[in-house]
């Protein structure tokens, strides 16, 4: 098994024309994703990479029977193409957009909180269930199917992690890149709900960065309901407070939201934290180990 | 994107947010002028800067000058706002150098009865905009919220309705607020919430917000930032930028599309995507370095950002030795690999240069710098790549 997404997933692309689009639709084709079709309203007719194009996400449903989405449409339309595909009754939506405003989250938060959709992202690179199903940017290769759930509010600070899990033969079950913005669809604890309930997740590595406190909220839950062995890592133990470092979501505020408070409060759960980067790997093995 | 006090109290005027008069001054004669015109027999005198703490501040050039002063005649205001433009004010905010103050704003004096704290932000735990108001105003809030917390009211409210009435009720009758003040407070309350909304903030902060002996609440100070991403559905508020607010690297980082922030190290770092970015700044320090900066060149970096980047490093005089760390998901080990040979030409590197190189096209961006002839010190892995670039200043 795996979360979100598995062989049986049928991916449609909204904003398929574009650039970005038509490339990432191609890249996740060629891993193996089933790409169905795409969707740029007034280009309905046309194809990119041999995948239909129509106008609207519903009827992109209708003709394909696609059950999850990439999105790449530009900020300004990114909420109405994320409220588009939950109307359209689409169970995985994946918004890879970096930029949207915090407000239109609000909103979208809400609609889908009360729908049956699951939003990833946005500014996001998206989730993949190596072998099976990439929907995102990421790079397929490094990904090699097994054992260790991941999640992350950063894109190639993953991949680092995923690189070096790929490294010690431990593999992945599903990685999900949560988003780097103050207010995404689908949380930490979201995610860890459902790597403890997945039967091939053994182990699970949570990568977090300042700014917030999704990352002690986490922390809470898995001392709680979560018996599977935990890994994670903190980005941002020297980033100086009140400087935005990249993401929106990443800085610290009032003093709210250091590396260091993160990490006790990860300590405190029990789960095995690395002291660099370069360790995300070693603490999966470890925290596997003390399980015995 | 921070704005001035009196930028967002030209805001507040157009929402009808409730301010007192007041003008912009850019120099003493203005302000003097200002003054005669606010017409009263006292104002008060605030140099303009993005950085807070302006009323404990003192100038560099004149320490007996603080930087809000309270003056009683048009010639007192010239003084003052002689000593303040073209200055520099030092804050708790602003770091030893301090900030050039350019303009000065001179606003009426009022009756106070009493002093409050307020301030909207986007609350990421509930993913709605969150009203805060507390009864210590004046004082800085960080300490309240780590000693009294219970003293910091919040609500929640919904974008698309703004603050109810309701709500307004609820803090005034535990800030004890009655009758015409509470007239006020909801009015003010509910106007300010959707500014909030309307122009795209992620923070306004009003401290002191003030109750006057005539019952009104009005903002004394004001203190907005907006959401950059929000920027392209407001063009005129762009034009509210001081760029003269801004560390000049990173301005020009931002210009080419690049994420920047200047640190105090002397290890320059390149980097793709904001998270590994933090992370190569961690192992930088984890083995005893200490980074000169945070830099994302982004997920599609093409060779003129990157050539950019690495002249934005190097024009920090700090800088004696660079660690480029990639890790190719959209972005190519390729194009990388051709920026630094570009770059190598045309900035020429005086100071070592470590790569660490991962991802899309690694193979080939590898060989094209072996073959490049640059005195390259290539690393395999992140942790080699610290060491190296540490050591080679040791």
């Amino acid at each position: 098994m795996s979360i979100f997404v598995n062989s049986d997933t049928r991916v449609i692309c909204q904003g398929i024309t574009g650039k970005a689009g038509a490339f990432h639709t191609k890249g996740c084709k060629e891993y193996g994703t089933k790409m169905v079709g795409g969707v740029t309203p007034g280009k309905s007719g046309e194809t990119v990479e041999g995948l239909p194009v129509f106008d609207t996400v519903e009827e992109a449903v209708k003709q394909t029977g696609a059950n999850a989405t990439m999105i790449f449409v530009p900020p300004p339309f990114t909420a109405d193409a994320i409220l588009e595909a939950v109307d359209a009754g689409i169970e995985v939506i994946c918004a890879i957009t970096e930029g949207v405003p915090v407000i239109d989250m609000v909103h979208v938060y809400d609609v889908v909180k009360r729908s049956k959709s699951v939003l990833i992202g946005p500014n996001c690179p998206g989730v993949i269930t190596p072998g099976q199903c990439k929907i995102g940017i990421m790079p397929g290769y490094i990904h090699q199917p097994g054992k260790v759930g991941i999640m992350s509010r950063s894109g190639t600070l993953t991949y680092e992690a995923v690189w070096q899990t790929s490294n010690l033969k431990l593999g992945q079950s599903t990685c999900v890149g949560l988003g780097g913005d103050p207010i995404v669809g689908t949380s930490f604890i979201d995610v860890f709900e459902r790597f403890q309930q997945d039967d091939q997740t053994e182990v699970i590595l949570m990568i977090g960065e300042i700014g917030g406190d999704a990352e002690e909220k986490a922390a809470e839950y898995v001392r709680n309901h979560v018996t599977k062995p935990v890994a994670a890592f903190i980005a941002g133990r020297t980033a100086p407070p009140g400087k935005r470092m990249g993401h929106a979501g990443a800085i610290i505020t009032g003093g709210k939201g250091t590396a260091a408070e993160k990490v006790s409060a990860l300590e405190a759960a029990g789960i095995v934290v690395a002291p660099s980067p370069a360790e995300m790997g070693q603490a999966v093995a470890e925290a596997l180990r003390r399980r015995g | 994107m921070k704005i001035h006090e009196y930028q967002a109290k030209e805001l507040f005027r157009s929402f009808q947010v409730p301010i007192l008069q007041g003008f912009v001054a850019r120099t003493a004669q203005e302000a003097a002028d200002a003054y005669r015109k606010l017409g009263g027999d006292l104002a008060v005198i605030k140099a303009q800067l993005h950085a807070g703490g302006r009323g404990k501040g003192t100038f560099i050039e004149v320490p007996t000058q603080r930087g809000v002063q309270l003056v009683r005649s048009a010639e007192d205001a010239s003084v003052a706002a002689k000593n303040m433009i073209g200055n520099r004010l030092v804050t708790v905010q602003t770091g030893t150098a301090g900030s050039m103050v350019n303009q000065v704003y001179l606003e009426q004096g009022c009756k106070i009865a009493r002093e409050l704290y307020l301030a909207v932000v986007v609350d990421r735990a509930e993913k709605l905009p969150l009203l805060m108001v507390s009864s210590e105003g004046g004082v800085e809030i960080e300490k309240v919220a780590a000693e009294t917390p219970e003293k910091i009211l919040r609500e929640h409210f919904d974008p698309a309705h703004g603050l109810m009435s309701y709500q307004v009720r609820k803090l005034c009758k535990k800030l004890n607020i009655q009758g015409n003040a509470a007239k006020s407070a909801d009015f003010f309350m509910r106007k300010l919430c959707e500014l909030f909304v309307r122009l795209d903030c992620s923070m306004a902060e009003i401290n002191p917000l003030v109750i006057t002996e005539d019952d009104k609440m009005i903002a004394l100070d004001a203190k907005i930032t907006f959401d950059d991403n929000a920027m392209f559905r407001h063009p005129d508020l762009k034009e509210l930028r001081d760029i003269h607010e801004e560390e000049p690297a990173e301005l020009r980082a931002a210009n080419s599309g690049l994420s920047f922030v200047k640190l105090d190290g002397n290890i320059g770092c390149l980097v793709n995507g904001a998270g590994l970015a933090m992370a190569t700044m961690d192992i930088i320090k984890y083995h005893g370095g200490a980074p000169a900066n945070f830099l994302d060149v982004g997920g599609g970096a093409n060779t003129q950002q990157v050539t950019e980047a690495f002249r934005i490093i190097l024009a920090d005089p700090n800088v004696k030795a660079i660690l480029v760390n990639i890790f190719g998901g959209i972005a190519r080990c390729t194009t990388i690999a051709q920026a630094i040979i570009d770059a190598s030409k045309e900035v020429g590197f005086e100071v070592p240069l470590v790569v660490r190189l991962e991802g899309t096209e690694v193979e080939e961006g590898k060989k094209m710098l072996r073959e490049s002839g640059l005195a390259i010190i290539s690393a395999d892995d992140l942790t080699d790549a610290a060491k190296k670039v540490v050591a080679s200043i040791a």
